[in-house]
């Protein structure tokens, strides 16, 4: 007994676990009861339709003020994510949110945005250096072939979709985090810009780092190769498979999906 | 345990604002409550006006008892100034020190706690400090005093250098331009008279520092510059108060004159606390092919109402103002420029950004004068509003008055919010909230700030910041 729960200790120690999480915005229950774990080192995919309220679970985790968590919990390595209040305290703890729809952030350039990010997650009094700061930045932007220049543009004003991507896997890359979810990470990119940010995002795979990547069309998964496959349906996960999964969803469409759910119901 | 007796609020806010603390000041010479005809000659005697300035002052009182408050057009606020309660005058003797050694000690020890002393050595060709009614400090570098610059508080201008001084005294803006302009040549006292002579290029920037110590008190300097042809000079001024309960007065003139072929840069980082009301007439003279600069950067205060001015009375001068207005919860910031073409081919530019946070309304009113006869006259004006929070307000009054065809005006405005989103993104990034605000608020700044010298960008970044981390949570 005392065996198994120092395995679940350390297993809980190292992993992104979400428990029977149920959340609302207003009066409208979105998230039904997700359940998941992400331990480290593993890239986890969620596939779902449009609506399904994958944004929203990562929205959440995140702590966007418009949602209500009436139930659950999520734990980033054993700590409970809701007993920090603020979406700050939770990002310096390590969670990382690639979204969906970047903000624009007029007059802030990408170099002083990204640096600030850094200064905040040092001790209080040091200072960054600035030297080191651009040598880090210039070779993750190289990595990612975001050119020099837009070091001084403000963050994501006037971007195409891929520019924007981009910036955010940069972004991933300079803070480390401990767990990312990159939602839609995919979308408006052309099969170049895909394989750079592919690219990006499996350098900082790492034994040390946790990956939710949610999506809803197969294709990234042939570059970002998943450990595990998750399918939401209306707030739910409703089935978990190998890589293979994405695959037979792309062949059989999400309704397959839901038609199981109901036989098996 | 400092030296001095110092009365600090114990206030949260205390940290937030680098100017909020005062010290009792024994005053040698103290004007008494209220204004009558006996306060102007009590401020008289005790500073040896010349019997002009004796009647330039009466005449004063006369037309600020006789205006109207200016109230149907900016706040009600004002009704609640209640001018018997202010104390028009009080100083510790008329004479600035040359030296920080012979400034006493409680007035130096202010100055250090700003940072003049420190900036003057760093950057500047000559500063002027001055503490409640009268200049502590004045001092000029003396390479720059070796080039017949005169920079000295204007009590010493109008006394040593009165051809000059009397000429463009008051001329720029009547004393009834206004009830506050009324107000302040009744009972002005402190500010700068500068004058710069024909080619001479001033290289490093000339500061004032108005410092308010007393409560109930109102400030009320009077700036003078004159820059001869084909001359160049940046004067600098900043200004803090600390928080009382009452409120305070701040009323300034300030006149440029700018002869042909001259530039006159007058840059302004104010920082008054809450409790401030702060009236200010500003306006210069720019003749054939002189140029006007303000930049202007008004944070704090309850109340600002300001509109610096250009006359362009020259052909080919230009106007410029560049504004920087900040009103937190309670504050109200009714700011905005007068460009007056007085001459063909005239040009004025017009550059305001409006920060609204909380219940603070900033209000932007403008006047762009060119009449029908004019030719070749262009103005181009851009007014930025940025609102944080639903209650905010923002008001646009840009009236521009063209009356002929044959000139150009340009006029762009815009509103925008800080939108719930865009904090979320940036407190995704591990930014606090406040942090994730002083961003905002500095992008949003951000073209207009690069026309501040270096070391004013600097300290408007950090206000900026203070500001804004007080104004969350
Ligand atoms: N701010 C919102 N207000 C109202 N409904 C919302 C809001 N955000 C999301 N929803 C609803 O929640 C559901 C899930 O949305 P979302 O999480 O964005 O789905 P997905 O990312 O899977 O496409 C949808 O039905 C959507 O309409
Ligand atoms: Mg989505």
């Amino acid at each position: 007994m005392r065996g198994l729960h120092q395995e679940f200790l350390i297993y809980l120690l190292m992993s992104l676990v979400i428990k029977n999480l149920t959340a609302n915005i207003g009066d409208q229950q979105i998230l039904k009861g997700v359940n998941l774990e992400v331990p480290k080192g593993e890239v986890h995919a969620i596939m779902g339709k449009n609506g399904s309220g994958k944004s929203t679970l990562a929205k959440i985790m995140a702590g966007h003020p418009d949602y209500t968590v009436t139930g659950g919990e999520v734990l980033m390595d054993g700590e409970n994510l809701f007993d920090m209040e603020e979406p700050d305290e939770r990002a310096r703890a390590g969670l990382f949110l690639a979204f969906q729809y970047p903000m624009e952030i007029p007059g802030v350039t990408i170099a002083n945005f990204i640096r600030a990010a850094v200064q905040a997650r040092l001790p209080e009094g040091e200072e960054l250096e600035a030297t080191d700061y651009y040598a880090n930045l210039y070779a993750k932007m190289d990595a990612l072939k975001i050119p020099r220049a837009f070091t001084s543009r403000s963050v994501n004003e006037g971007f195409s979709g891929g520019e924007k991507k981009r910036c955010e896997i940069l972004q991933m890359a300079m803070l480390e985090p401990k767990y990312a979810v990159l939602d839609e990470t995919d979308s408006g990119l052309d099969i170049d810009a895909l394989k750079i940010v592919s690219d990006g995002v499996n350098a900082l795979r790492s034994p040390d780092r946790g990956f939710l990547v949610i999506t809803h069309y197969q294709r990234l998964l042939n570059y970002i190769v998943p450990d595990k496959v998750h399918v939401m349906v209306d707030g739910r996960i409703v089935m978990t498979g190998d890589k293979d999964l994405a695959l037979e969803l792309e062949a059989r469409g999400y309704d397959w999906v839901t038609e199981g759910e109901l036989a098996t119901a | 345990m400092p030296a001095l007796e110092e009365t600090e609020k114990p206030d949260l806010n205390l940290d937030r604002s680098v100017g909020d603390f005062s010290y009792d000041v024994q005053y040698q010479y103290d004007a008494g409550v209220g204004l009558t005809e006996a306060t102007i000659d009590y401020i008289c005697d005790v500073k040896n006006d010349p019997d002009w300035i004796r009647e330039f002052r009466k005449d004063g009182l006369r037309k600020f008892l006789e205006k109207p408050m200016p109230t149907h057009w900016a706040s009600h606020d004002l009704d609640n100034i209640v001018f018997d309660n202010i104390r028009y005058y009080l100083s510790q003797g008329t004479q600035p020190k040359r030296s920080w050694d012979d400034v006493p000690e409680e007035m130096k020890q202010t100055f250090e706690r700003l940072g003049i002393p420190e900036q003057e050595r760093k950057f500047l060709a000559g500063v002027e400090a001055q503490f409640d009614s009268e200049a502590a400090y004045s001092n000029i570098k003396a390479a720059v005093g070796e080039q017949g610059v005169i920079f000295v508080g204007s009590t010493e201008g109008l006394h040593k250098h009165p051809e000059i001084f009397r000429k463009w005294f008051g001329k720029v803006i009547p004393t009834g331009d206004n009830k506050f302009s009324a107000l302040n040549s009744a009972v002005f006292s402190g500010g700068s008279f500068i004058y710069v002579p024909p080619g001479v290029k001033v290289k490093h920037p000339l500061q004032a520092y108005f410092r308010i110590n007393a409560e109930s008190f109102g400030q009320f300097e009077r700036t003078l510059i004159i820059a001869d042809e084909g001359s160049e000079v940046m004067y600098m001024e900043g200004c803090t108060a600390p928080k009382f309960e009452t409120s305070t007065l701040h009323s300034a003139v300030v006149e440029l004159v700018a002869l042909k072929g001259a530039k006159i840069q007058y840059v302004t980082v104010q920082n008054w606390s809450p409790n401030v009301f702060n009236l200010v007439t500003k306006r210069g003279l720019a003749h054939e092919e002189a140029e006007i600069k303000w930049i202007d950067c008004n944070i704090g205060s309850r109340l600002t109402m300001k509109y610096p001015g250009v006359i362009m009375k020259g052909r080919k001068a230009r106007g410029e103002v560049i504004s920087i207005a900040l009103a937190s919860d309670g504050q109200h910031q009714d700011t905005g420029a007068k460009m007056i073409h007085a001459a063909d081919e005239t040009t004025s530019n017009i550059v305001s950004k409006s920060i609204s946070i909380g219940s603070g309304i900033a209000t932007y009113r403008g006047l762009v004068d060119i009449p029908p006869h004019r030719k070749g006259c262009k103005n181009n004006t851009e007014c930025d509003a940025l609102l944080i929070n639903t209650h905010s307000r923002t008001d646009t009054y840009p009236a521009v008055v063209v009356r002929g065809n044959q000139n150009a005006t340009q006029h762009e405005a815009s509103v925008s919010k800080v939108s719930a989103e865009q904090i979320f993104y940036m407190q995704q990034r591990g930014l606090s909230e406040g942090e994730a605000m002083s961003l905002a608020v500095n992008g949003f700044v951000n073209d207009l700030v690069r026309e501040f010298p270096m070391e004013y960008s600097v300290e408007l970044k950090r206000l900026i910041d203070l500001e804004m981390e007080g104004s969350v949570g």
